[in-house]
């Protein structure tokens, strides 16, 4: 019973250092908080692994696959998606100097 | 920590490379609170997933079959090389849907891990203690409903069904009856202990999701996506403390309490309190004003591109007020064609971004940086508002919510008391607008009928590239 006391004491302390590092958050970047929060609860992909190893049987295989599978989904395309997002945040001041138009339509219209 | 005489050393370095990686997540959720940080914040979250999910398959629990360990790899292998390309081709504008299935995607995986764990431990013969089971149940409740709930949030904003909220007779009741329905199977599956149950609450859990979000639409749906990401981080959490491991339990937290927190930065923007949004049927408001919309009969003025070239060729100070219909239109490049134009003669030009223009809050400044917008061209709302009284034209494009002045002067209307950017402040104001229909909340703006209004219909793309020929050619 120990354990679970440790387990909620760093639950506990977890919730306020969230809620303590994006309090302060400029609303410009939400949509990349977001994501990126989104790519870092994708580490659940660490848990399908356990239950994937320990996984007997073809209905926790199919399962445990299963879970594998989104996990990964979560984590790569989280983290892909959300570097993609942020690589655009550019354009400093020291920046105001633009390339020709038809070199920087090109790359955002790729997509 | 089950810190086993056998392989003491090694489970030891894993959980001090999994402290690393929460450190790393701590960092780069840090990160991601400062423009200048953002990215390596990311990077550095990303490098410690890697870490961290590497160090795993050293566990003996995770490599003891073989077979597990292949299976385990094709899956990896398969969702990586799916969720790249999809990833890194999606168009910007799809942001908010592609984030609700990463994180349905994520919800599923987290309440898949309570199940089989309980699964597992039943088919060694075990009975698990009371709180283990209370764990698993709710990872398999919170999990599922983040991934049904995201899946129908995606259908919508995807619009392959309305993207109205969705009302029917007796919804509450029925909202009410699963629910209830839901807490006393826990209670039940808690004392007698019996399987059978978790998959009755997985089913329960995954109908809640749907039936919770059909009734939330339009402009609520990013505040969902919010609420939402926060659910799976506690469906992760859960599943930490079910698998004793203390990596899912920190990463999980941490963005549970951060969502929630996002949620309610995101429905302050709005003016609204989170249970308004979740339970209001916002809904049922619009259909009750729904009959002003579409009101053919006023008039508005229409104008033409080359007036308007004209008028913004010669203005001192434009602001710019760009809104979803302009990512729509695939629009922001020619936006900022249009500002460089008018640059070029000498005017003074500002994007003015309200909180949650586009489909999420900080949306709007992702395209516009998509299209090189360079940072000190875009103000938020409260340092452009009171510039807006000095600017010689307000340009509206594709915005419409955001500029109503309905939510100060209106105290029935279902946005009244979210703060809006004051365009009618502005001498002249011009509306780039596809059509007279309402805007994503569905409400009527009587800033389009102002004597100092002046509308361009079409699509904001088309207009725009009119826009920049007339203040060539003035």
């Amino acid at each position: 019973m120990t354990g679970i006391v440790e387990y909620l004491t760093v639950f506990v302390l977890a919730a306020f250092v969230g809620i303590e590092v994006v309090s302060k958050v400029p609303s410009i970047l939400h949509t990349p908080l977001m994501s990126g929060s989104n790519a870092i609860h994708g580490i659940v992909l660490v848990g399908s692994l356990f239950v994937m190893g320990e996984a007997s049987g073809a209905a926790q295989l199919v399962l445990g696959f299963l879970a594998v599978f989104l996990a990964t989904l979560n984590v790569v395309g989280g983290f892909v998606v959300t570097d993609r997002m942020l690589e655009m945040f550019k354009g400093k001041p020291n920046e105001r100097t633009r390339p020709a138009k038809a070199a920087d339509a090109g790359p955002g219209e790729s997509a | 920590m089950t810190l086993t005489g056998v392989s003491f050393p090694l489970s030891t370095w894993r959980d001090l490379i999994y402290l690393v990686a929460i450190a790393g997540f701590v960092l780069a959720l840090k990160g991601l609170g400062s423009p200048k940080f953002a990215r390596r914040g990311n990077q550095l979250g990303a490098v410690a997933a890697v870490v961290a999910i590497g160090f795993t398959f050293t566990n003996p629990i995770v490599h003891q079959h073989g077979k597990n360990v292949v299976l385990a790899l094709v899956a990896m292998v398969l969702g990586a090389l799916i969720a790249v390309p999809v990833a890194r081709q999606v168009k910007m504008t799809a942001m908010p849907q592609l984030v609700a299935i990463f994180n349905g995607v994520g919800g599923g995986a987290a309440a898949l891990i309570s199940v089989i764990e309980l699964l597992h431990l039943h088919s060694l013969g075990l009975k698990p203690a009371v709180y283990i089971t209370a764990e698993v149940l709710l990872g398999v409740l919170i999990g599922s409903v983040s991934f049904s709930g995201s899946a129908i949030a995606f259908i919508k904003l995807q619009e392959l069904i309305t993207g109205r909220p969705i009302t029917y007779p007796g919804q509450q009741v029925i909202n009410a009856l699963v629910g209830l329905a839901i807490g006393v199977l826990i209670v039940v599956s808690l004392i007698t202990g019996n399987i059978a149950f978790v998959w009755i609450l997985l089913f329960l859990a995954l109908v809640l999701g749907v039936i919770f979000v059909l009734p939330i639409g339009g402009a609520d749906v990013p505040v969902l996506i919010s609420l939402l990401n926060s659910f799976t981080g506690l469906a992760v959490a859960a599943s930490g403390f079910v698998l004793d491991n203390n990596l899912l339990i920190v990463a999980g937290t941490l963005v549970g309490a951060s969502g929630i927190i996002l949620t309610r930065l995101m429905s302050g923007a709005m003016g609204r309190s989170l249970p308004n949004i979740l339970f209001s049927a916002f809904g049922s408001v619009i259909t009750a004003t729904g009959g002003e919309e579409g009101d053919a009969s006023r008039p508005v003025r229409q104008g033409t591109a080359e007036d308007v070239g004209v008028l913004l060729a010669y203005a001192r100070k434009v602001v710019i007020i760009p809104g979803y219909g302009l990512a729509v239109a695939q629009a922001q490049h020619t936006a900022r064609e249009l500002a460089d134009a008018l640059m070029a003669k000498g005017v003074e030009v500002f994007y003015a971004i309200h909180p949650v223009a586009g489909r999420m809050p900080g949306h709007m400044n992702v395209l516009l940086a998509e299209a090189n917008v360079p940072y000190d061209e875009l103000k938020e709302m409260d340092e452009a508002n009171p510039e807006m009284s000095t600017a010689d034209v307000a340009l509206v494009v594709g915005a419409n919510d955001t500029v109503n002045p309905a939510a100060k002067t209106t105290p029935g209307s279902p946005i009244y008391g979210m703060p809006i950017i004051n365009a009618g402040e502005a001498e002249n104001v011009i509306f780039l607008k596809r059509s007279m229909r309402p805007g994503f909340a569905g409400i009527d703006n009587e800033l389009l009928y102002d004597p100092k209004t002046t509308l361009l219909f079409g699509d904001a793309k088309d207009t725009l590239q009119k826009l920049v020929a007339a203040v060539n050619d003035a």
